[in-house]
């Protein structure tokens, strides 16, 4: 038996390493609690394809909210690259509301994230690597700097890394402020110092992304999955979870709760138990009303959904989405019209404004929903949210900023209909009661 | 102007991509940082040492919102506006600063030592609600610590 593999029974590979959350994890400390073990093992013992095969057996998902299998991901990069060049991107370009998942692991154990992208580089054969990320997150920053200095005097950045002969350089980018960075191809036309409008897909990114070269994009916590499944096996990161989805993942509660914050938890774990369990439940006064599974962009639930487990499929099955698995306590005294008003102007607000139906539809949708909260709503107007939601969905606009901005407002008209009717204003004129399509020089013809 | 440090920074950066267009966000934020704000003479300045028109440095300049194109204060005042500080009552927040500060959101105070804007979450929800000024992170802010914050910013 190999001298790195032996029986783990760690169950929290994102934190173990973190003592009550406080201080930054650095080198030496990173490396007695076994970190760059999982390195060292990959570049003495396993090839690339290897790597790749045990991340793809461990069925890994992306955890920026996207939810892809990771593995695959990676074996989509072409094997022989004829470009010369293949970059991995870390996409830390956390801006989703409610989400401080990825700062988190940034300030708290930056070379857990190292380690996953030099393990994530060395599988895919890149060569050189980004780090995206948000601009305001100056604390990541600095701490992401000095871990990288720390990591190549160790020799684990750099030339022929361990004398292994893999290469490899990290540099960080920093972004200035648009959420639309995140999604993966408006983040690759940033880096290249294009306006940052997601590109059409095919090709995909892993045939030609950065600079035409292959290039494949992972978030944060992703990425720093890959050290411990390398490390404890496949079968480990199996186990760890208590159910179909493998491994854990931070969950978190905020908003109106005792404790808002997040934990690692094993995916299976219902939002009731990390409500009530972890987050201290609801501050005194304040009754759950709603909730949000993982930031502003996924389906609003109500409080019947609450023993509903945190995994893709079972969130997926009820309308909604896992998301980025931090959730959002909506209390009592929170008008739903209001809170939505606040989501939509922001994603209005930050639409690239690259495809018409989500630069003119938000727009919409802000308008009428700040009549409804004005109680000036006509009738009609909720009729029109819905077609709008419809006009935004999958499939329906370019990238998936616009089905994310939606889905919330869809799903609180679903639950929420008699809030949003007590804002209509029954003594002003029908307009419509209908509308085909969303442009506006339809409107005259129905 | 730029000035010779800055330039240095620049040419610095080029060596982290693979084209010179990769470095437009890197240098507008590094020269804004002293100047405060972009004006068209420091793009075509930065076009000239990256050999990018000033057009194409210009259409990135106003995408992004942490790119100032008007003269803004000393310090900016970024109120977190996402969905948690909005359950957590951003807005108390934002009126007692508007007010104490006399401006609305967008505009700078009068001995320029304020300018007061919106931002996506701050990725602080466990605290919030949270501002941020310059690049100093504050959180479960109330009407009376953002006040008294304000005030011990010379």
């Amino acid at each position: 038996m190999n001298n790195y593999f032996y029986k783990y029974e760690e169950t929290h590979p994102l934190t173990w390493r973190i003592k009550k959350f406080k201080k930054t994890i650095f080198i030496d400390e990173y490396e007695n609690k076994r970190g760059y073990l999982a390195l060292k093992f990959a570049l003495k013992n396993l090839s690339p394809d290897e790597v790749v095969s045990i991340i793809k057996k461990s069925k890994l998902k992306g955890r920026g909210g996207g939810g892809f299998l990771t593995g695959e991901k990676w074996s989509l990069i072409p094997k022989k690259n004829y470009f010369g060049k293949t970059y991995l991107l870390c996409n830390a370009d956390e801006m989703e509301p409610g989400t401080y998942k990825d700062r988190f692991l940034m300030e708290k154990i930056p070379h857990l994230l190292l380690e996953g992208i030099l393990l994530s580089a060395y599988a895919i054969q890149a060569s050189c690597s980004y780090i995206f990320l948000r601009e305001e997150y100056f604390l990541s920053k600095f701490l992401l700097e000095k871990s990288i200095l720390e990591a190549k005097e160790k020799r684990y950045i750099g030339k022929n890394i361990l004398n292994s002969g893999f290469n490899i350089e990290i540099f960080i980018h920093t972004g200035a402020g648009r959420y639309i960075c995140g999604e993966e191809t408006a983040l690759i036309n940033s880096l290249e110092g294009k306006r940052p409008n997601p590109r059409s897909k095919p090709p995909f990114p892993s045939q030609s992304g950065l600079w035409n070269k292959p290039t494949c994009v992972n978030n944060v916590e992703t990425l720093s999955n890959v050290p411990a499944i390398i490390l404890n096996g496949y079968k480990w990161y199996k186990n760890i979870s208590k159910n179909n989805d493998t491994g854990t993942k931070l969950m978190g509660f905020s908003g109106k709760v005792k404790k808002p914050g997040l934990w690692e938890l094993p995916f299976g774990t219902t939002s009731r138990e990390i409500l009530e369990d972890y987050a201290g439940g609801m501050k005194d006064g304040y009754n759950l009303k709603a909730w949000f599974p993982g930031g502003a962009g996924t389906g609003i639930l109500t409080k019947h959904y609450l023993d509903i487990s945190m995994d893709f499929n079972s969130l997926n099955l009820v309308g909604s989405r896992l998301g980025t698995g931090i959730c959002i306590a909506v209390d009592n005294k929170i008008n739903i019209v209001s809170l939505l008003l606040n989501i939509e102007i922001f994603f209005s607000r930050e639409s690239c404004g690259w495809c018409t139906p989500c630069r003119e539809g938000l727009p919409w949708s802000v308008k009428i929903l700040k009549d409804l909260k004005n109680k000036k709503g006509r009738i009609g107007d909720i009729e029109i949210l819905e077609e709008i939601c419809k006009n935004l969905s999958i499939g329906k606009t370019f990238c998936a900023f616009a089905p994310g901005a939606i889905s919330p407002l869809y799903n609180a008209i679903k639950y929420f209909r008699k809030e949003f009717e007590n804002g209509i204003d029954f003594n002003l004129p029908i307009i419509k009661n209908k509308v085909f399509g969303i442009q506006s020089n339809n409107l005259n013809n129905i | 102007m730029i000035n010779d440090k800055e330039k240095k920074f620049i040419l610095k950066e080029l060596n982290k991509y693979e084209n010179s267009d990769a470095v437009i966000v890197e240098s507008l934020k590094f020269v804004q940082k002293r100047l405060g704000w972009i004006s068209l003479d420091t793009m075509s300045e930065i076009s000239k040492i990256i050999s990018v028109p000033v057009s194409k440095i210009e259409s990135i300049a106003t995408f992004y919102n942490q790119i100032f194109r008007k003269p803004v204060g000393k310090n900016i005042i970024k109120y977190c506006d996402g969905v948690v500080c909005y359950i957590n009552g951003y807005k108390k927040i934002k009126n007692a600063i508007s007010k104490h500060l006399n401006i609305n959101t967008g505009c700078t105070t009068k001995d320029n030592k304020f300018t007061l804007i919106p931002i996506c979450c701050l990725g602080n929800c466990d605290n919030s609600p949270t501002i941020m000024i310059n690049e100093n992170l504050f959180s479960n802010i109330t009407v009376k610590s953002a006040i008294n914050i304000l005030e011990s910013i010379k």
